[in-house]
């Protein structure tokens, strides 16, 4: 298992006002988000534990994508990774966001 | 062009859904009131397994197993559902003691059912000692809610099936839901083979599997109580209905049980294969039985009949 951590600074806040959302599952090739509005407006953390070790640049790579393409201010991600592919963790980050930008608790 | 899914109703939308390929969080959302579903201990609480950690394995934050409260056709229920997909939905200490404090509260407050969405391959082999543990005091929490008046409602159609420790407290709920992709069985076909040989069971020969263990044998043998389509609409129809049938639950609804069970031992007991039980029940073209589709299959069960007595 590898634990890797990135912090983003970023321009606005993620809109909505859910607290948390869950999205995808932690099996083979696939991963779950949990996302939570606990951070400052300006802020955006992403926590992964992947059980594939060694990708560091390409997860470095992936989550600079996401943030510039969403930027989810106040959100803190945390991801537990069974070895999905990047355009698997690019899909469940962006279903992460649409779930916690939609209304409802 | 597609409807807008703004104008499909929750009852459309779980009609259209498999409840085999949807996962644990969706088959709840779909399976009670839209938007009545609470959790207990959400995966923010992270209560995740001590053990996996160990072995150097991924964890999930829930565990693995979905628990909390909602409302069937208006009425409260307890909820928990296995996400098969998640280490084949097996059973750890921490994914067991949600569901023993589910079946608890259930028993405290004795007027709310519970319904459990078992998708699992048994006990979860890192954390063997915890997980046959929690299997054990699952069964005796589902027997004292019983006890108490509850009604246990299992629904099985899940990648996983129901297999070990899952199938024992299947056996110990009031009464089954099943789809034809929903397997219930202790041993699982690959158990089977590596422990008596392949000439006992052929754990490749899928057709084997399916009719030995699969939710269309499970139903004639009265071992589910109703057969459900695979979709999500099926199975909250399948809960609503097993939830008006289910009686009083004493020492003569197990009395009977044992009887039923050793009737059918002895009816049964020489046949070597699923086919033979359902030409000696009075299927004619039992061989056909596999590729019948859900709605045949329904009416030709029904005219069997239904010979499930509140116990199992």
């Amino acid at each position: 298992m590898e634990d890797l951590r990135f912090e983003h600074s970023v321009r606005t806040r993620a809109g909505g006002a859910r607290q948390s959302a869950i999205v995808g599952v932690v099996a083979s090739g696939n991963l779950e988000v949990l996302v939570e509005r606990v951070l400052p407006d300006a802020e955006c953390t992403i926590e992964i534990r992947t059980a594939a070790v060694g990708f560091g640049e390409v997860w470095t790579a992936v989550i600079g994508d996401f943030v510039e393409r969403y930027s989810p201010g106040g959100l803190r991600f945390s991801i537990n990774d069974g070895g999905a592919r990047p355009d698997t963790v690019s899909l469940r980050l962006a279903q992460a966001v649409r779930l916690i930008t939609e209304n409802g608790q | 062009m597609t409807t807008p899914l703004k104008d499909v109703t929750p009852a459309e939308r779980a009609r259209s859904t498999s409840f085999y390929e949807a996962s644990a969080r969706t088959r709840l959302e779909l399976l009670l009131d839209a938007g009545s579903f609470v959790e207990f201990i959400g995966p923010e609480q992270r209560e995740v397994s001590p053990h996996l950690k160990i072995f150097d394995l991924p964890e999930q934050f829930d565990d693995g197993l979905v628990v909390g409260h909602g409302r069937l056709d208006d009425a409260p229920v307890f909820v928990a559902a296995q996400e098969g997909r998640f280490m084949g939905g097996a059973f750890g200490e921490v994914h067991g003691a949600k569901l023993i404090g589910l079946l608890r509260a259930a028993r405290q407050i004795a007027s709310m059912p519970v319904l459990i969405l078992f998708d699992t391959g048994g006990v979860r082999l890192q954390e063997a000692n915890a997980g046959e543990l929690a299997i054990a005091e699952i069964m005796r929490a589902v027997m004292e809610a019983r006890s108490a008046g509850v009604k246990v409602v299992g629904l099985i159609g899940g990648r996983s099936g129901c297999y070990g420790g899952g199938g024992l407290i299947a056996g110990c709920c009031s009464a089954l839901a099943v789809s034809e992709p929903g397997r219930i069985a202790v041993s699982g076909p690959e158990v089977i083979e590596t422990n008596r040989g392949v000439e006992e069971f052929d754990s490749r020969d899928r057709a084997l599997v399916w009719r030995t263990m699969g939710g269309k044998h499970r139903r004639l043998l009265g071992a589910a109580d109703v057969f459900a389509d695979d979709n999500v609409q099926d199975f909250r129809e399948a809960a609503l209905e097993l939830l008006g049938l289910i009686g009083p639950f004493a020492l003569d609804s197990l009395k009977a049980e044992q009887e039923r069970l050793a009737d059918r031992l002895s009816r049964y007991g020489a046949c070597l294969d699923a086919v033979d039980i359902w030409t000696a029940q009075g299927i004619a073209h039992a061989e056909t039985v596999p590729e019948l589709p859900a709605d045949q299959f329904i009416t030709l069960a029904n005219r069997i009949g239904r010979t499930s007595r509140d116990a199992r």
